[in-house]
């Protein structure tokens, strides 16, 4: 049997080494600075772009807005307390001014009065904002389809919806638990990946034109006529959008 | 270095703060404001529009419909048995009052007799309720005075509670355990032993709020001597629940007129002197106390028997009877694709709930479907007195008069 | 009299039918078209009172000792003319007693005097008479809508007013929206 000895670091010699390990001595003595400072971050520190560190700090420390309409408000200080914890996400500090949150978690039916006054508050917030429809009423009218109900979607856009009626606190915390994973980019496979169901049709509802709009669902067109192409930049853009997981 | 405290004081005693109090009399301009409808001490989403005088509430004109669901058109268009998990939605924290409000008041139209042993179950699980829904405005009114931890530990029973209820029904909140003429099922079999562990622990963990709260001098001095409102009034304005026991008068519709058995069991109406924030705080929380002992001689007594009432042509036949009965299976049939028919009439069914007087109101024209489902909901009726409780105190009491008034949204706007 | 818990668990204890009939009798003898007819059912009792004369009847009752209002809400008789009704369910605590009298209206000329000076708990009961079915109190403060948006046009619970429904919509575009999606 042959053994192959191969040197440990390919491209660099040994007194390299030597001069890298006082550099990080330097570093960690807060004697570099300036020039040295940056090429060392830049060498050592930062393995990876920093968008996905932001979205990794992001996720794990979004602030919710304290939004509660009815029965799944109930359920959301749930989980808020101490079986169903979302503290143990960093999720905890709840913020009642729509100024200082990321996330509004719309517990409970919207009613025609209420819907100017959510999309004046989810206007308020400051981007990147998500939001969660917790329930089914404000995802899909739930119990009560009737006049005086509005389906959260017509108004603001939704990211995740939880159905329940009321959801249990874990149906919650997974719901939680996905749109964080979508935020850091380890965004679970939809259905449509899943069952490669790629070429799908939905039918819109039909823009003022008169003619109904089919999104077909294929990574290469765009969503809607008239949308920007998913993978596309749109103008005065929101850096760090990428196309679609 | 004592000059210097010398000095110090000095000056302090030399601020003459414009402490003038606010009088009748006085010109200061009339600020309006707007609190709500989404603001985190609004237990929901009710708007005020206050109108201060300085710090003074001079005027307060709650207005609501922001979570208005049309509940009892809905109820129009389902059969009796579906309308009881539309109908639970709408007092969202103390859902089995509303489900026996309304199965009581079909219960009166159809002429059914609720078996006993449904009754009992009916009260431990409607006493389990009124525990829950004082749990919960007691974590959210603490949370509102500024007693944050007190939300936690109230969450802690609370859980235990909900624990009880998926046990017997399987869902945590608006279970549909009650139907027309009795419960939909009966009790499993561990049921028994944990609602006693339960009913062991609740009274201590009672103890240790009142020991958190009640010396508190932050606590003693929002609630006590703020938001008084005299019987009077109160009864003028049809007032009814723990809000009208705090003035002292002991209308408690358990006692009065009994439904379901209530009569059977043995329990003090906790009732105030005072009328202001913190009789209502303290009649709440010695309702604890007797809810557990309501529950505990409830299922000390549990009666034998069935939990829902034989008639067939009224509720579901037992499963195992469906292979061998053709009757059976022809009820259960016309239950589940038309329902039961009721007989035309008009009922109104009163029952006590946390907040008060819940009425349900039914018009039945011989269908299948009610004509008019009509829940009068306590907090609907407490929320006029709320102008009385904040008038001419500080917008921070209004604050505090706010979370002892309890009022829960969804059964104001339904 | 009746008084206390009557025997038949669930039944509100009420004037029974003769006494009912008594009630009925002095207000007519106070004014002729004052009550259109009784109604005892099911251990319930019902006064039926011309719209017109409703204050007269509510001030005796009131007088009698029914100082609590329990209920005041509307019905749709859809399509038995007159068609709206409105309902006064009044508790008596003293001697634990209710009644409940009734005045229906037509669609027409929905009006009826309002009863706020005797009972202040009728206020908001009443605003919400009218936004659901459009019946209005001559007398109330503040008569506007209370649960409906104020410029809604509609009564929604009258029998005819469609129950109404929205489509289902999911948003499908989320990456598109205003959170930052990696």
């Amino acid at each position: 049997m042959e053994i192959k000895r191969e040197p440990i670091a390919r491209n660099v010699n040994t007194d390299d080494l030597r001069v890298r390990q006082l550099r990080a001595r330097d570093m960690l003595q807060g004697d570099l600075d300036g020039e040295d400072l940056d090429q060392y971050v830049q060498e050592r520190v930062l393995t990876t772009t920093v968008d996905k560190a932001v979205a990794w700090a992001q996720g794990n420390s979004i602030y919710p807005l304290t939004f509660g309409l009815a029965c799944c408000a109930i359920e959301m200080i749930t989980v808020v307390a101490a079986r169903a914890d979302i503290a143990r996400f960093g999720w905890e500090a709840l913020r009642a001014s729509p100024r200082q949150a990321d996330l509004i978690i719309l517990s409970g039916r919207v009613s025609i009065k209420m819907a100017p006054v959510i999309r004046r508050l989810y206007d308020q917030m400051l981007e990147p904002k998500w939001a969660i429809s917790m329930g089914a009423c404000c995802s899909s009218m739930g119990v009560f389809n009737n006049y005086a109900l509005v389906p959260a979607d017509k108004f603001m856009p939704i990211s995740v919806h939880v159905p329940g009626c009321p959801p249990r606190p874990e149906a919650l915390l997974h719901g939680i638990l996905r749109l964080r994973d979508k935020i850091q980019g380890n965004a679970p496979e939809g259905w449509r990946e899943r069952y490669e169901a790629v070429g799908t049709e939905e039918l819109l509802p039909s823009s003022p034109a008169g003619s109904a709009d089919i999104n077909i669902f294929s990574r290469t067109t765009p969503a809607r006529p008239g949308l920007a192409r998913p993978d596309a930049e749109r103008a005065g853009g929101r850096s760090g959008d990428t196309a679609g997981a | 270095m004592s000059s210097l405290t010398e000095d110090f004081r000095r000056r302090e005693e030399s601020i003459t703060l414009s402490s003038e109090p606010a009088g009748q009399g006085e010109t200061h301009e009339l600020l309006t404001l707007n609190i709500g409808p989404h603001h985190p001490a609004t237990h929901g989403v009710l708007r005020l529009l206050a109108t201060l005088e300085g710090e003074i509430v001079r005027d307060v004109k709650p207005i609501i419909g922001y979570v208005h669901t049309g509940i009892e058109k809905t109820a129009e268009d389902k059969s009796y048995w579906k309308v009881i998990p539309v109908v639970e939605r709408m007092d969202y924290v103390s859902y089995y009052f509303n489900a026996m409000a309304f199965c009581g008041a079909v219960e009166t139209l159809l002429g059914v007799e609720v078996p006993p042993r449904a009754q009992y179950l009916r009260v431990i699980h409607l006493e389990l309720n009124r525990i829950m829904s004082h749990l919960v405005w007691l974590g959210t009114s603490a949370l509102d005075i500024g007693a944050i931890s007190m939300l936690w530990y109230c969450f802690r029973e609370k859980e235990a509670i909900l624990d009880l209820f998926e046990m017997s029904s399987g869902q945590r909140m608006h279970t549909r355990y009650f139907q027309v003429g009795g419960v939909i099922e009966d009790i499993p079999r561990g049921f028994e032993a944990k609602l006693r562990a339960f009913l062991k622990e609740m009274p201590r963990r009672a103890d240790q709020y009142a020991a958190l709260l009640e010396r508190n001098e932050i606590v003693l001095e929002r609630l006590r001597g703020t938001g008084i409102v005299d019987q009077e009034t109160m009864l003028k304005l049809g007032v009814t629940g723990p809000l009208l026991r705090a003035t002292g008068n002991p209308w408690d519709l358990r006692k009065a007129q009994p439904y379901s058995s209530y009569d059977h069991f043995d329990f003090r109406i906790p009732v105030g002197t005072v009328g202001d924030n913190y009789d209502r705080y303290r009649v709440r929380h010695a309702e604890f106390y007797e809810s557990v002992k309501i529950i505990e001689q409830a299922i000390d007594g549990l009666p034998e028997g069935p939990f829902i009432t034989p008639d067939r042509k009224v509720s579901l036949p037992p499963r195992h009877e469906l292979a061998t009965s053709m009757e059976a299976l022809i009820h259960h049939f016309k239950l589940v694709t038309e329902g039961f028919r009721v007989p035309p009439g008009e009922a109104y069914y009163p029952v006590e709930g946390p907040r008060g007087e819940l009425g349900c109101f039914v018009r039945a024209d011989g269908s299948a479907k009610p004509a008019r489902v009509h829940m009068s909901d306590p907090s609907f009726v407490n929320l006029q007195a709320f102008h009385y409780m904040v008038k001419d105190g500080y917008i921070a009491d209004l604050i505090a008069s706010l979370a002892m008034l309890d009022p829960i949204l969804g059964g104001i706007d339904r | 009299m009746p008084s206390g818990p009557v025997a038949g668990a669930g039944t509100p204890p009420v004037p029974d039918a003769t006494e009912l009939e008594l009630t009925a009798q002095e207000l007519r003898d106070l004014d002729p078209e004052s009550i259109l007819d009784t109604s005892f059912h099911r251990g319930r009792a019902t006064l039926i009172a011309e719209p017109t004369r409703i204050k007269t009847v509510i001030e005796h009752l009131f007088g009698k000792g029914y100082a609590s209002i329990a209920s005041l809400h509307g019905v749709d008789y859809y399509p038995d003319e007159p068609r709206l009704g409105v309902l006064y369910e009044l508790l008596d605590m003293k001697r634990v007693d209710r009644i409940s009298v009734k005045a229906r209206v037509h669609t027409e000329a929905p009006v009826i005097p309002s009863i706020v000076d005797l009972y202040p708990g009728a206020n908001f009961p009443e605003r919400e008479v009218f936004d659901m079915f459009g019946v209005r109190f001559e007398g109330h403060p503040d008569m506007r809508r209370i649960l409906m948006p104020e410029d809604y046009e509609g009564f929604p619970q009258r029998r005819d007013f469609p129950t109404g429904g929205e489509p289902v919509l999911f948003t499908y575009n989320e990456e598109q929206t205003y959170g930052k999606w990696q």
